[in-house]
């Protein structure tokens, strides 16, 4: 497929000398080359393996589990059951909010309930995986089988069969005495709807349904856990949190988080779903019942999909009202998201995005998280909002093509910006929307005539716009100066998307010394202060943030040093571009290198230290632009071209950014046309493997071509916002108006896979 | 004195009223004076000493990651919003 590439664009607002510079990975190397350490290739003294028995079924009480045949299984060290958890405190909070502790470890080992088919019921540590999971055939479970419910609209309705007879709707924290799986219940205000929509000449209200989608990292789950004679807990993991991990070893096993440490190990993806724990404290247990040996569990890529967090299907209606000349003066969400087994979906979220692009004065918008059978739903990129956008941006191409209007003319004339008011309340500080939407029209694409169809297919453009806040939160970091005039950087947020550089650009930039000359690391829980997840799309805003905190105090010292050295008053001394020099005697100046080969007998080393929880949080906007062939015949749908248009505030690294605009577009161009859990009416996943759960590869597409945009956010000392989310928001939205634009079918169904295009043709 | 937003589902503690001006220097105290008005207000949102799990709190725009303990400005806008994740 040919198709014209326009090289990727940096709309900067200021140059730095390190910031905005595009140097080769630290940890690149090893990668390529394969010497890069993921927790699969981890080997220790005595290793035993672990395997997980789950559940057949998507509901059934367990009436008895027996182990005997198992256990007596020559090469089987270990067997472990929820009856292995110690008595402890009603609730588990690990840093992702409050959580009853019988829903916390009924995730990571069932009790008296399966509430779906690949929870995980026991473990079993054997001298090998085969071992393992022959062991696991032996154990005998008695189950109680009860009807399933797979959709938010089947867990609201009033005969539904209940998954927890302890589970009470909450009205916004107030506890209701309905016994229910609607776990929650609460609702975003403003203005007058009715009013709002009396004064509309022109609305539009659709309902749309979107299933369940996983994040589909390469590297499945991994852990390697040893639980030492002396209590001492040790977890090797594949995480986007070894605090979280500590933190929810912790919570599980009752073992205060100071004899745990975790090693996180390279990752190899996680999109938000490695946030969440599933076998690590399992791992632990079996590690102590088996003698104190270290176990490790790998999942296999079925496990992945049925026994780990996914985002959720959703079902929604959105009606949005406008006048004739475009003005949108009314919009009203209905969203119920399905949060799997147990309470917390990410309709939350999913709420306060959905027409945050937008300045619309009344607004109503109600959010359900509802539970149903199947497994848990874990983070994915900006979680939420891309099912909200989905039913939003295409009710607005909608009211656009009443009103004859340019579709992004629409959105631009409605656009927030600075001073505007959310429809969850607080205003706006300095945005980029409209200048994400100015981008988006000016550029080549959006000028260009359609992409010609190369199959004879009828072709159509879409565009889309989406928001995410992005978070800030906790991080640490270290820097301590070597005698060559390099330094050490220690950071504890584990690198997921190349933050180990973005991270080490804001020290460079700092000290005034070349990226190369720092040496980033991220360590373990024993080694480095509390450092949050890596989500959020916080790590290169915050983490960044505290390597600048660090650098600053080194430069501080270093100051100070030069002075003692000198025998001048600190305040006469200032260190820029890596040269430290007196403000008042041209004579008395030395590169930072000359210092630190100096350190060891003027005072000793020298080590900075950054520890933020930072305010100041800039949200980030992202648009699509996209072309599309669909084949009216088979249903078939082919990506022509593709432009992403994103603001990042500054981006310190544009390599990395241009890659999560790249990435985040294209799992959204398969969120859009293929993927999905396809289930039997019993709760099973009949697609668990890669083949025939349909993601895109490069064949499928073209170079998506990206502009970053840059609205420096004022709360961050070079501008930075968040840019790991925000670009999965749209392109689903943006691909569904494509679609309707080439063949006039509305989907109001996700994926948009042949057979949901076909039925919406022939309907 | 601060201008409190009160979230719609909460607005039955509150005789309907969707915003109050209420005097405090931080959020904490905030709660306390809307508790002495309206009875409840403090559980709704309050778990001990600190804001419950699934809560958040914007001060002037800005979700604060010290809850209860941010600083309210005279004339500052308080919104009590559900906590987010990321991914």
């Amino acid at each position: 497929m040919t198709t014209t590439y326009e090289p990727n664009k940096v709309l900067s607002n200021k140059e730095f000398k390190v910031v905005g510079t595009r140097p080769v990975r630290p940890d690149g190397a090893d990668k390529v080359t394969g010497r890069a350490q993921y927790g699969a290739d981890l080997q220790l003294t005595g290793l035993l393996y672990g395997k997980t028995l789950r559940s057949p079924h998507a509901h059934a009480n367990i009436k008895s589990i027996d182990f005997k045949k198992a256990l007596a299984l020559e090469g089987v060290k270990a067997v472990v059951s929820a009856k292995d958890f110690p008595e402890t405190k009603d609730t588990a909070n690990y840093g992702l909010g409050d959580s009853p502790m019988n829903y916390f470890r009924g995730n990571i080992l069932a009790d008296k309930k399966v509430l779906y088919k690949g929870q995980a019921i026991a473990a079993v540590a054997a001298s090998s995986v085969h071992v393992a999971e022959a062991a696991l055939s032996l154990i005998d479970v008695k189950y109680e089988v009860l009807d399933a419910v797979l959709t938010a609209p089947e867990g609201m309705a009033k005969d539904a069969p209940i998954l927890h007879d302890d589970l009470f709707t909450k009205e916004f924290e107030k506890q209701t005495k309905v016994n229910s799986n609607i776990a929650e219940h609460f609702q975003h205000k403003m203005g007058d709807i009715d009013e709002g929509f009396a004064g509309a000449d022109v609305i539009v209200e659709r309902t749309f349904d979107t299933a369940t989608v996983h994040q589909g990292y390469i590297e499945p789950h991994n852990v390697t856990a040893l639980w030492n004679d002396d209590d001492r807990i040790h977890v090797w993991t594949s995480t986007q949190g070894a605090f979280t991990v500590r933190a929810a070893v912790s919570e599980a096993l009752a073992v205060p988080v100071s004899k745990i440490k975790v090693t996180p190990m390279e990752i190899g993806g996680g999109f938000g779903g490695k946030i969440n724990v599933y076998e690590d404290p399992a791992a632990a247990l079996l590690s102590k019942k088996a003698g104190h040996k270290p176990v490790k569990m790998v999942m296999t890529r079925a496990e992945v999909f049925e026994g780990t967090g996914p985002t959720p299907g959703s079902h929604m209606t959105v009606k949005m009202g406008a006048t004739n000349e475009g003005k949108i003066v009314a919009a009203q969400a209905n969203l119920a998201m399905e949060a799997g087994a147990y309470p917390g979906s990410p309709v939350g979220a999913g709420a306060m995005c959905v027409f945050t692009a937008y300045d619309i004065a009344n607004v109503t918008i109600d959010g359900y998280d509802v539970v149903v059978n199947k497994p848990k739903t874990a983070a994915y990129r900006a979680p939420g909002a891309p099912n909200a956008a989905f039913a939003a941006e295409q009710v607005i191409d909608e009211i656009a093509e009443k009103l004859n209007i340019d579709p992004l003319e629409l959105r631009l004339q409605n656009a927030a910006k600075e001073g505007t008011r959310r429809a969850d309340g607080p205003i706006h500080p300095r945005i980029g929307c409209v200048e994400v939407l100015e981008a988006m029209k000016e550029h080549h694409h959006y000028q260009s005539p359609l992409t010609p169809a190369k199959n004879g297919g009828k072709v159509g453009r879409g565009v889309g716009i989406g928001f995410w806040f992005n978070i800030g939160m906790q991080s640490a970091c270290n820097i301590s100066v070597n005698n060559d005039g390099t330094v050490n950087l220690v950071e504890g947020s584990t690198d997921i998307g190349g933050s180990r550089a973005s991270i080490a650009m804001h020290a460079a930039e700092v000290l005034g010394i070349s990226y190369e000359d720092v040496k980033p690391q991220v360590a373990d829980t024993d080694s480095v202060g509390y450092t949050a997840i890596t989500g959020g799309s916080r790590t290169t805003f915050a983490t960044g943030w505290a390597a600048y905190e660090a650098a600053n105090d080194v430069k501080a010292q270093l100051i100070d040093r030069a002075a003692t050295i000198w025998g001048v008053d600190p305040d006469s001394v200032e260190m820029e571009e890596g040269v430290l020099r007196s403000k008042t005697d041209t004579e008395l100046n030395m590169s930072f290198k000359d210092l630190s080969a100096q350190l060891n007998d003027t005072g000793g080393p020298i080590v900075g230290r950054g520890a933020v929880d930072p305010s100041g949080i800039g949200g980030s906007f992202c648009g699509q632009i996209v072309d599309v062939e669909v084949d009216p015949e088979t249903g078939k749908t082919d990506i022509l071209r593709f432009t992403v248009v994103q603001d990042a505030g500054k981006a310190i690294h544009p390599s990395y950014v241009e890659g999560q605009m790249q990435g985040g577009s294209v799992q959204g161009i398969g969120w859009a046309l293929n993927e999905e859990y396809y289930y039997s009416e019993d709760g099973r996943m009949n697609n668990p493997t890669f083949l025939d759960y349909r993601m895109p590869t490069s064949l499928d597409l073209p170079m998506i071509d990206t502009v970053i945009v840059e609205v420096a956010n004022p709360g961050h000392p070079y501008g930075v916002r968040g840019v790991g989310e925000a670009n999965i928001v749209s392109p689903q939205a943006a691909v569904a108006n494509a679609i309707k634009s080439a063949v006039g079918a509305r989907m109001e169904k996700m994926p948009m896979n042949p057979a949901a295009i076909m039925e919406q043709l022939w309907s | 004195m601060a201008k409190v937003f009160i979230p719609s589902l909460m607005q039955e503690l509150t005789d309907g009223q969707t915003q109050l001006d209420i005097q405090g220097s931080t959020v904490r105290e905030i709660i306390k004076e809307l508790e002495q008005s309206y009875p409840g207000v403090k559980d709704r949102l309050m778990d001990g000493f600190k804001l419950k799990g699934n809560i958040n709190v914007a001060v002037d725009g800005e979700v604060s990651p010290i809850g209860v303990l941010a600083k309210v400005q005279e004339n500052s806008e308080v919104h009590f919003l559900p906590a987010l994740g990321g991914g």
